[in-house]
């Protein structure tokens, strides 16, 4: 039985102000002066109630690299960013192609509670790129998988590609790619650039993304089928993605928070904090990444919250790992870099961090704008919270690696509630 | 003077020609019967190897000596890195045997960079990854200046330096661009495309593909090692045909004017970049630029580790 709480004076996305009733989980009632005796009041006065977040793309670790993140440890970060579910991506130890470890992963999901976990299935057998893992097995199992990534290593290979596609179609599935052509990254470091030449890293070019993502978009058109590009990070990108959309393929795309504030420019002292993959790019990617996702070429943000413990940054560049944290920043990094730029209103960040990717996720219970009747997955934000410099210390994840450290970011997750039950509140976790 | 010598595109010119000057100095001490200076006695300079550069290594550990400073070399192979430690332990390590000064050479660009920051001792780079080698660059300089000026004082203000070869992968290109570009110095390199960096216009210096359209415009001609194994990665087609296009042969030699020297940082794959009648030819500097070596890096351990002033050290 949870309990009923009372959400007084919030402003919904599209600027209205509202009282919102939770009861068993769903949203009961909305309107002006609601009475509830007995109830929780939480007063959002000034406070944005946002659709719970939907993350597409998050690392959480578990299992195999527990000393990174946990299923526990990670949700908690999840639920602290104001995220209601997030998707799990498959590049654990054991890898997620099988059945079983996706059950493994959505059950320790449920148990943690934090948010809701969706396993991101393997497309192929250990993420080696030459067989197609049992997908169908994946997608009829408890965890419904629907969104299939070999992340963190692309499909290299267009044959294999092709089929992947044309196979989760039985199912309404839908292939997420890492754009990464291998032949063109090996051994890449930054983006090839002139910072790259000038700091001697070899380069990860824009074309090794983009060429794929040309040729996923044309597999996709060919096939009938779904493509979700993962973290695009090129302005070219971004084009390609345009021009598909525009031929009615059915093709969708992320950015993360990173690509959207920072430049390949951060890697100037070496610090391999700014190391990730794809590389952070230039000023008019960044660019061209903003427009994108303002003007709905791109879908969503999603995370790419990649946890790695400390050692794994604090050595030099080439040896370093790739990734950043991300759970706990993104709605605010989204607010400068796309709501105080006037790119985006908070409808459209209602839109990108919640209904779009809850829709390419195939999510029931997620990503629906606040109504009554709907699910009391909920977001409480203070856009006008202080800016105030990211402390990693503060962050729930177990890793610490955020690009973010130092910067002042505006806003402040005040509230997150998951089915009507809060596990944040007043910025701080419930449990 | 900054802390450490991490990058030659960190010098001010005022910073490079207190070095070569200081080196100067140091070199005509050096030519005395008793070359041994006691100006660092007391202090220890770690040569921290992570690729082999015996060349390198002695080059740095005969400047220390001269300098009366005690020297640990520390090689990665067979040490506690093999095994495994990293950088940031090793460095510890040595911080807490008392190392005034690391210099470090190292596979990973970036590397001392990241030592700079773990460590309170002075950090010298030996070389980089594809990123820098200063005193490389601060050697050629200092090697251009006797050579062509008349006295060894002030900037390259005019000269034209022509660097041939793997840009894309040299350290040694990287610290001379920066470096001759700072003092005055017109450089241009000579590449096939494929061993460029993406961004090179960018770079201060000129770009050209026909090694025999530079020639006569050249006063310095600089050869960098190519090494093979590029050619698998499809850099160029084959050794040879490398050769044909960019290697300095006795008739390209011919080319240059009358006064124009040959340089290398060495090692050399003679026949491949360089011909041997050319690195064996007088316009080659290439063993004057082994014994520069030695007295630039006195002047950089000197000049980070605040000896005494030289005028005092000739008893």
């Amino acid at each position: 039985m949870t309990a009923t709480w009372l959400i007084r004076n919030a402003s919904l996305p599209g600027g209205e102000r509202t009282d919102l009733l939770l009861r068993d989980g769903m949203i009961a009632e909305t309107g002006p002066d609601l009475t509830a005796p007995g109830a929780q009041v939480l007063d959002a006065d000034g406070l944005l109630a946002l659709p719970g977040l939907v993350d597409l793309h998050t690392h959480l670790r578990e299992p195999g690299r527990e000393d990174a993140e946990t299923i526990e440890t990670g949700t908690r970060a999840a639920a602290h960013g104001g995220y209601t579910a997030v998707h799990a991506m498959a590049n654990t130890d054991p890898v997620a192609d099988t059945a079983g470890v996706v059950e493994q992963v959505w059950r320790l999901g449920r148990e943690a509670g934090h948010c809701d976990v969706q396993p991101v299935g393997a497309v192929t057998v250990g993420l080696d790129g030459t067989r197609l893992a049992e997908l169908g097995a994946m997608a009829d199992s408890v965890a419904r998988v629907r969104v299939f990534s070999d992340d963190g290593k692309c499909v290299a290979d267009p044959l294999l590609m092709r089929r992947a596609l044309e196979y989760v179609k039985a199912f309404d599935g839908v292939v997420a790619q890492h754009a990464e052509e291998p032949r063109l990254t090996q051994g890449a470091q930054l983006n090839e650039g002139e910072v790259s030449g000038r700091l001697g890293l070899a380069g990860w070019p824009a074309v090794a993304e983009e060429a794929i993502i040309a040729r996923d978009c044309l597999l996709a058109a060919h096939v009938g089928s779904a493509l979700h590009v993962c973290h695009v990070s090129t302005a070219g990108s971004v084009e390609i993605v345009r021009w598909a959309k525009a031929k009615g393929w059915r093709v969708t795309a992320e950015v993360t928070p990173h690509h959207l504030l920072l430049t390949d420019e951060l890697a100037e002292g070496y610090d391999p904090v700014y190391k990730v993959n794809p590389p952070l790019r230039t000023a008019a990617d960044v660019d061209g990444v903003r427009q994108g996702l303002a003007d709905g070429t791109i879908d969503c943000v999603a995370t790419d919250h990649a946890p790695h413990p400390a050692e794994y940054k604090d050595t030099e560049w080439a040896d370093a790992a790739m990734g950043m944290t991300g759970l706990e920043v993104a709605l605010r990094a989204v607010q400068q870099a796309m709501v105080d730029t006037g790119l985006l209103d908070w409808a459209g960040v209602a839109d990108r961090m919640s209904v779009r990717p809850a829709a390419i996720g195939r999510l029931a219970g997620h990503g629906q704008l606040p109504a009554a009747g709907g699910p009391a997955n909920l977001t409480l934000y203070d856009p006008a919270a202080r800016p105030e410099p990211v402390d990693p210390a503060t962050h729930a994840s177990k890793s610490r690696n955020t690009p973010f450290r130092g910067v002042a970011l505006p806003g402040q997750v005040v509230a997150t509630f998951l089915r009507g039950t809060p596990t944040v509140l007043d910025g701080k976790l419930t449990s | 003077m900054n802390r450490h010598l991490i990058a030659a595109s960190d010098l001010s010119r005022d910073d490079a020609l207190l070095i070569l000057d200081t080196a100067e100095e140091l070199a005509r001490i050096s030519d005395r019967p008793i070359k041994k200076l006691p100006t660092l006695r007391g202090r220890t300079v770690v040569n921290l190897f992570f690729e082999d550069s015996t060349r390198t290594r002695i080059s740095f550990e005969a400047a220390a000596k001269r300098l009366s400073a005690d020297v640990i070399n520390f090689s990665a192979k067979g040490s506690s890195v093999a095994k495994g430690e990293s950088l940031k332990d090793t460095a510890l390590t040595l911080e807490a045997m008392g190392a005034d000064a690391v210099v470090i050479r190292h596979m990973a660009s970036g590397a001392p960079h990241r030592l700079a920051g773990w460590i309170k001792g002075h950090v010298v780079n030996a070389g980089d990854g594809m990123h820098e080698h200063p005193t490389q660059a601060l050697l050629d300089a200092f090697t251009i200046r006797r050579r062509l000026r008349g006295t060894p004082s002030g900037g390259l203000d005019g000269v034209r330096v022509t660097l041939v070869g793997d840009v894309l992968h040299s350290r040694v290109a990287r610290s001379n661009i920066a470096l001759l570009g700072t003092l005055g110095a017109e450089v241009t390199v000579v590449a096939p495309p494929t061993l460029l960096p993406l961004a090179v216009e960018g770079w201060p210096c000129a770009v050209s593909c026909d090694l025999d359209a530079v020639l006569p415009k050249t006063d310095v001609i600089m050869m960098l090692r190519v090494q093979q194994e590029r050619m698998n990665a499809a850099y160029f087609p084959s050794v040879r045909e490398y050769s044909r296009r960019y290697g300095l042969d006795v008739a390209r030699m011919g080319a240059l004017p009358e006064h124009a020297i040959v340089m290398h940082p060495g090692p050399m794959n003679r026949g491949v970049e360089i011909a041997a009648e050319v690195a064996d030819s007088p316009r080659s500097t290439i063993v004057e630029q082994v014994a520069n070596g030695v007295s630039v890096r006195m002047a950089v351990l000197y000049l980070l580790l605040g000896g005494a002033d030289l005028g005092g050290t000739n008893e």
